[in-house]
């Protein structure tokens, strides 16, 4: 069962790409790609003003991850404890077969080696107690590590009080 | 073996506290200082592309003397020695046939100052400059003459502000960890925030309202604002009457500027500008009117942000929580200050080249005018300045023109440049004196003013990869061939810091536990009833300023429309985005992967009527040069003005990253090296018009 999920406040959210900028250091990831990157969208206009927002895209770890059923050589893998999708390069051949499969993008091409990387959510950290590169430092505070069924609890009482708020 | 050190950031000029993890000698992770509770373990990514830093080849890896013609590249690289004793023995000659006051240097100011004012006043010069021409000057004397404290004692609680207003402060793409947090956690509680600015950065998407002023026309819109806080009875009246001088004649001052006129100059409606008004007077005090940080602009910049602070004042919002504070030094919470280095050397004799604080008598003498210095390069007036040292400043980068710079650059004897990067100041120098990077060198201890006063100390993580060094031991050597080394009595940091220390009840070891020593246990603030202190002439708030008046200055400038290029040109304007210093790292391996080049913005029916289309390159021109970039065509820039990110269009080929990759503004900047706010000493950088067309 996924154990872990890293939400956003995109309001909180300033844009900096801290996330991504720690994630490379931290995972030596090469260049050309990123395991977690900020998309932005706009600026648009909402209700007068200039809105630019930042969406973050890193990986979903799904309960039933299409890369790792796409991948002909296991090296894909998900963890049985705590439902992380990661790959194990040494056996990655390079097919792509997993960036094809991935909905969103996840998978990244590492030009150097010819083979793919993807988000482990840190998971040596993980091991160590601690939380993600990215959520760790982000700038702002925008990015939680958080559970699953916890998630749904906080943002209903984060939507609560804001909706009191502009009541008030 | 695993070790982790508590320092401080060196990425930009910040100097944010962090936590630095180094395994096998290697750094491998950096973090903010999470004992530092507003700081927690948060950090930008310039912060985090430090590791990109220390590892980058790409930078100066022993000391350099040139062998070809300036700029061109031609380098011997030489040891430590060698470079010292060339360096010495030019300034000896120079000494000797000018005196010390032909030695100037610049660098950004900052906490570190200390030092290399230490070093100018050693060898007997007043020539200590900082960019400041080109930042924060008219910021800091809008504060200065109006409240008596400098610009970097003026804070604002954004976290509990009930209404935040800035202009053009691109608060959350010019981050500072900490303020960035403060600014969202204030939003987050519901904080408004009201954002004035020709473009639309991110900080406007984050705002609860939007105006997208003429350009040049901030001056206009607060003297509307004052008039309308005034005319309605908006203010704070016990406020005024008890801490302010001068309160009638601003009255009279702004009587003529109605808000119906402001919509004229701003194109902001009169009615907005009206609710506005009662908007943030029913939120007072708890407000902030943000004075603005890099304002060199325009020449009614001083004058802008003057009015502005002024605004906080009309609504009580002076040391007030959720509004506009003073920072307050180790003396503030009873306790004794840092030693400095500058009171072991004998006072310079001669004034400065500039003039400031002799002829410009209401301009900060402590960092001067760096503008003015190149008139005394290049005419020998007041006097001969023959040698220059730039450290971890890039002239040619920051400041307008670097062409008719490096003309003037010829009446050196000796150009040095001190920095981590290949700067493009550091590519013409002479001599290049590597320091060693954030990650490798310790600096003279900081005091770091604010509610509760403390110290801070950048210590090194690791040993330098390559031949460089801190700025304290090249101080030291060269005053030892100078002959002065009697005046620097130090071989280690550690003898340093124990001298600073030595007033205070302070040891070295107190640090390690933190990375800082806190002065006070809570958070300091004046008595708003009677025990308000300003350092003022007067002591109070000077509306009209004694300071200015004395000077010829008028406090307050009958305002005058902003300047119009030639016949269908347009306003250059430029700026920053959340993850580039300026530029001092554009060629970061890490930093530069997220933004290769810049582009220019250019407002969607200007660009129809050029035939300009988005994403096409574009040629920019005017007299002073000539070149190509990328354009993005938006509707959410003014049409009169088109913006680039700063830093780019490098020329440096050690940088190969960056080489050559967008388009610098300043090339653009002709004639503006003599261009100035005269009430503030801001250059005003955004006086610069250029043709845009497509790329043929």
């Amino acid at each position: 069962m996924s154990k872990y999920y890293v939400t956003q406040d995109i309001k909180r959210c300033i844009g900096c790409r801290a996330c991504e900028t720690h994630c490379k250091t931290k995972n030596s990831v090469p260049d050309g790609s990123s395991y977690c990157k900020m998309m932005q969208v706009g600026p648009r206009n909402v209700k007068n003003v200039p809105v630019t927002d930042f969406v973050y895209m890193a990986c979903f770890h799904c309960e039933q991850p299409w890369c790792v059923a796409a991948c002909p050589t296991g090296a894909m893998q998900r963890r049985q404890k705590d439902g992380i999708v990661f790959v194990d390069a040494n056996l990655c051949v390079g097919c792509k077969a997993c960036m094809t499969a991935c909905p969103w993008g996840v998978p990244q091409w590492n030009l150097q080696t010819g083979r793919v990387g993807k988000c482990d959510l840190c998971k040596d950290r993980i091991e160590e107690g601690l939380e993600p590169a990215c959520v760790t430092k982000c700038t702002t505070g925008c990015l939680s590590f958080e559970r699953p069924d916890e998630a749904s609890k906080e943002k209903r009482q984060r939507f609560a009080e804001n909706i009191l708020r502009l009541k008030a | 073996m695993k070790k982790s050190v508590y320092s401080i950031c060196g990425m930009c000029a910040v100097r944010c506290p962090i936590r630095v993890e180094v395994e096998n000698g290697k750094v491998v992770w950096i973090e903010g200082n999470p004992n530092d509770a507003a700081m927690g373990r948060s950090l930008c990514a310039k912060g985090a592309s430090g590791i990109a830093l220390e590892y980058d080849h790409e930078r100066p890896q022993a000391p350099m003397i040139r062998v070809g013609p300036r700029g061109a590249g031609q380098w011997k690289i030489v040891s430590w020695d060698e470079a010292l004793d060339h360096v010495a023995g030019k300034l000896k000659t120079i000494m000797e046939k000018h005196g010390g006051k032909a030695i100037a240097l610049s660098d950004r100011g900052g906490p570190y100052n200390d030092l290399t004012k230490a070093f100018l006043r050693a060898v007997g010069s007043p020539n200590y400059f900082t960019h400041g021409a080109t930042c924060e000057r008219n910021a800091h004397h809008a504060v200065k003459n109006l409240l008596g404290y400098g610009r970097g004692a003026v804070k604002y609680d954004y976290k509990n502000t009930k209404h935040m207003v800035f202009y053009g402060r691109n608060i959350v793409e010019s981050i500072m960890v900490k303020e960035v947090k403060a600014v969202t956690e204030g939003l987050a509680k519901g904080a408004k925030m009201t954002y004035i600015d020709p473009r639309a950065s991110v900080t406007a998407g984050k705002a609860t309202r939007y105006w997208r002023i003429k350009p040049g026309t901030d001056y206009a819109l607060n003297l509307a604002i004052i008039h309308t806080l005034i005319k309605r009875d908006l203010y704070d009246k016990d406020f005024v009457t008890r801490w302010t001088t001068g309160f009638p004649q601003l009255a009279e001052f702004v009587k003529p500027y109605t808000p119906e006129w402001a919509e004229q100059e701003t194109e902001i409606p009169a009615e907005e500008i009206v609710a506005f008004c009662q908007e943030v007077a029913e939120d007072a005090p708890h407000v902030i009117f943000h004075g603005g940080w890099m304002n060199s602009r325009y020449p009614d910049s001083l004058y802008a942000s003057r009015m502005a602070v002024i605004i906080n004042v009309l609504l009580g919002s002076v040391e007030m929580p959720g509004g506009m504070w003073f920072a307050k030094g180790p003396g503030a919470a009873g306790r004794k200050g840092l030693k400095t280095l500058v009171d072991l050397m004998p006072k310079p004799t001669d004034p400065r080249c500039d003039g400031v604080g002799t002829e410009i008598k209401h301009i900060d003498a402590g960092p001067g005018l760096i503008h003015l210095l190149y008139p005394c390069i290049e005419t020998g007036k007041p006097y001969p300045v023959k040698a220059y040292f730039a450290y971890r400043h890039d002239p040619l980068l920051a400041n307008p023109d670097p062409e008719e710079q490096k003309r003037i650059f010829e009446n050196l004897d000796l150009l040095v440049s001190i920095d981590v990067n290949y700067s493009e100041t550091a590519w013409h120098a002479d001599v290049i004196l590597p320091e060693a990077t954030y990650l490798e060198r310790d600096n003279i201890l900081q005091a770091v003013s604010g509610l509760k006063p403390a110290f801070y100390r950048r210590q090194k993580a690791v040993e330098p990869l390559y031949d460089t060094k801190p700025m304290w031991w090249i101080v030291k050597e060269l005053l030892k061939r100078l002959g002065k080394g009697d005046l620097f009595p130090f071989e280690t940091i550690e003898d340093i810091w124990n001298y600073q220390l030595k007033d205070t009840d302070v040891k070295i070891g107190d640090f390690d536990a933190k990375g800082f020593v806190s002065l006070a246990k809570d958070p300091i603030w004046m008595d708003r009833k009677d025990g308000l202190k300003f350092p003022t002439p007067s002591g109070k708030i000077e509306l009209v300023s004694s300071v200015m008046e004395k000077a010829g200055v008028p406090s307050f400038k009958p305002y005058e429309k902003p300047s119009t290029g030639p016949e269908g040109s347009l306003r250059l304007t430029h700026g920053r985005c959340g993850y580039q210093a300026h530029g001092q790292s554009t060629n970061n391996p890490a930093l530069h992967e997220l933004l290769k080049e810049n582009v220019l913005w250019i407002n969607t029916k200007e660009a129809a009527k050029r035939g300009i289309k988005d994403g096409a390159m574009v040629e920019v021109s005017n007299d002073a040069a000539r070149g190509k970039i990328r354009a993005y065509v938006t509707d959410f820039i003014h049409p009169d003005v088109v913006f680039m990110l700063h830093g780019f269009g490098r020329t440096v080929p050690a940088q190969t990253r960056a080489y050559g990759k967008g388009l610098a503004d300043q090339i653009f900047a002709k004639g503006l090296l003599s261009e100035w706010d005269k009430a503030g000493g801001g250059v005003t950088l955004l006086e610069c018009f250029v043709n845009v067309q497509p790329a043929s």
